[in-house]
């Protein structure tokens, strides 16, 4: 295994399950990415129609030599949604815990601390590690420097950045795809999948700003974060994440892989990014201690 | 149905205010010290060590609770500006500490075992699940629920928890689900999480325009008005956006929650205190709310009808207009 481990997060929107098998099998047979999360994150409701594609998209992908993470539900409100997580945490594979309410019946065993938890200093991080968080994967807004930090002061875990997609900014209990057709998100007639990364949302005066993907609200933007592979080592980072998009996420993987290794220098790993079908233009300010919209200067 | 009367529980700025709320009727009133581990970090507002010993004594001495927010998530490399605002609330003999990372609640749970630790709501707790493992972990006494649940999955909730529960009735309406929103730091770079503060006002400017004034925040346009319209503060998420074709108030409208016809719902649901939000308001504001709320409540647990908190708070809430908030289903 190279020194940083590339993760593939879970997949945020309402894909089909032909495109979600599509888009694994095409992950398992080409991307160089050692762990892929699998698994409905954002909303419960979308869960019946995925739910029949993940065995077969799980085996493939281990037989394509990727380890896989079951990702759970990170605003889990009815009872089924519940019982998903509490079935998920069950389960002999790495899962990733998107809300409090995993931790309870996955203490004791490993598990992956998703960015929806709040990880913000190396005294929560040490509470998580002791119950079972092998991977760490702090929210969104903390710095690459913070989470270096973290880092240091945490050896036993492994950290991992957010680098590239729309960024997860947040979650409500209401469903801004049913608001924006009228209707309530109780009947909410999936709308949310006609809009495979998110529907754009745009100030007054046109600046494109936010993203909304049913009750979740993500950056237009898009993150692109390239820190080189020095940069990565003195921060003791060992895993950068790419959360899906409908963009070639074989060449996303391929680029990162080049930076990770050490083959490619930043600019060149964001123009070739640049050059992708990418949903919004590249920023990387959270990773700088900045406003996350900003795009700043090389890592 | 909870046979304990409910508590009502109002937000105190700042010492004159804690005052105010004691002598309208609070059962108990929250507040915060003066620094950013609070999520009301606010310059001229919340407590000094002393300030808040010396509220202590005004509000027990008038049978009244003193509940301590240290509810923002600890920097890292400096978590002890954490623990020692949490020893400080302990020592002030202070009733509770509201606190939602796991840094300050173990800290509180392993060294100050005296002092009740609530739950706040920026730790999103909404699953029994979730409220169980704070319960079991850190003796969490209550938690203060998110303001994205209904009135019929709070009760379906208090049926399946040990755990007391507290529940929003008035004042702001955060829409997104709070301790997890990240919308704040990613225009302005200051978030609740990070700085206790959310679309801060040193990042906001009114623009006098040809077409009207635009409000905007880190110089993205949240809402724009005509000649002669009352101008509102762009918070980010009571913003007007163009999205899918249309142009609406995508997230929320401008609105402010008012749950005061909910007050017996929300016993039947089993809930045990009423939280009124607004540290940042002033004393006139504060005693008026807290009156009003002490009348409702007091008429509710008497077992009469709720009287009318809207006609007693007319022209108390944002832009006037007032909502029930995900208490009704039909919000989501």
């Amino acid at each position: 295994m190279s020194e940083i481990a590339l993760t593939l997060g879970p997949v945020f929107f309402h894909w089909s399950s032909d495109r979600l098998q599509d888009f694994y099998r095409r992950i398992a047979d080409e991307a160089p990415i050692e762990r892929v999360h699998v698994g409905e994150v954002v909303c419960g409701k979308r869960m019946p129609f995925s739910d029949p594609a993940w065995p077969a998209i799980i085996e493939r992908l281990e037989r394509g030599g990727k380890q896989v993470v079951l990702s759970t539900l990170a605003a889990p409100a009815t009872v089924r949604e519940r019982r998903s997580i509490e079935d998920l945490c069950g389960d002999e594979r790495l899962v990733e815990i998107n809300d409090v309410s995993g931790l309870r019946s996955r203490s004791g065993k490993p598990f992956v601390a998703g960015p929806f938890l709040n990880v913000y200093n190396e005294a929560s991080a040490q509470f998580l590690i002791q119950l079972g968080a092998q991977t760490i994967c702090p929210p969104v807004e903390l710095s690459f420097a913070a989470i270096g930090i973290l880092s240091s002061k945490c050896p036993e875990a492994q950290f991992e950045i957010f680098a590239f997609g729309r960024l997860p900014l947040a979650l409500s209990g209401r469903c801004y795809h049913a608001r924006i057709h009228r209707l309530h998100k109780d009947s909410c007639q999936f709308t949310c999948e006609k809009d495979p990364d998110g529907l754009s949302v745009d100030t007054l005066d046109d600046q494109q700003f936010l993203a909304v993907n049913g009750v979740q609200t993500l950056s237009n933007q898009v993150q692109a974060f390239c820190p080189s592979l020095a940069a990565l080592t003195s921060k003791g980072i060992r895993r950068i994440r790419l959360s899906p998009h409908t963009c070639n996420m074989v060449e996303v993987a391929r680029i990162y892989r080049r930076l990770a290794d050490g083959k490619e220098e930043p600019d060149d790993a964001r123009f070739a990014l640049s050059c992708l079908d990418l949903p919004g233009t590249m920023v990387d300010g959270y990773a700088h201690g900045k406003p996350g919209w900003q795009a700043t200067a090389p890592a | 149905m909870t046979t304990t009367r409910m508590e009502l529980v109002c937000p105190a700025g700042t010492p004159a205010t804690l005052r105010a709320a004691v002598q309208a009727g609070a059962d108990a009133v929250y507040c915060g010290f003066r620094d950013e581990t609070n999520a009301r970090n606010f310059p001229g507002l919340n407590f000094s060590r002393d300030e808040l010993a010396e509220g202590v004594r005004f509000a027990h001495g008038h049978g009244s609770k003193v509940l301590v927010a240290i509810n923002t998530f600890a920097r890292v490399d400096e978590v002890d500006i954490w623990k020692k605002a949490a020893d400080m609330a302990a020592e002030s003999g202070a009733d509770a500490i509201i606190a939602a990372d796991f840094a300050v609640l173990e800290h509180v749970a392993k060294n100050h075992k005296q002092i009740r630790l609530h739950l706040s709501v920026q730790a999103a707790a909404a699953t029994p699940e979730a409220i169980e493992f704070y319960a079991a972990h850190f003796g969490v006494r209550r938690v203060v629920l998110p303001r994205v649940l209904s009135l019929q999955e709070i009760a379906a909730l208090n049926r399946a928890i040990d755990v007391e529960t507290e529940a929003f009735v008035f004042g702001g309406l955060c829409v997104m689900i709070e301790g997890r929103c990240y919308l704040s730091s990613y225009a302005t770079g200051k978030s609740p999480n990070l700085n206790g503060v959310c679309s801060p006002p040193e990042m906001v400017s009114y623009d006098e325009e040809p077409n009207g004034t635009a409000a905007r925040l880190s110089g993205f346009t949240i809402d724009r008005y005509e000649r002669g319209q009352p101008v509102g503060y762009p918070t980010l998420c009571k913003g007007k956006f163009k999205a899918g074709g249309k142009t609406s108030h995508l997230f929320e409208d401008p609105v402010s929650l008012n749950a005061g016809g909910m007050i017996s719902g929300l016993k039947g649901a089993g809930v045990t205190a009423l939280k009124i939000e607004g540290r940042q308001r002033g004393k006139g504001y504060v005693s008026e709310v807290v009156r009003a709320f002490r009348k409702a409540l007091d008429a509710v647990e008497a077992g009469g009808d709720a009287v009318d908190v809207d006609r007693l708070l007319a022209g108390q809430s944002e832009g006037a207009r007032q909502t029930a908030g995900a208490y009704e289903k039909k919000w989501r």
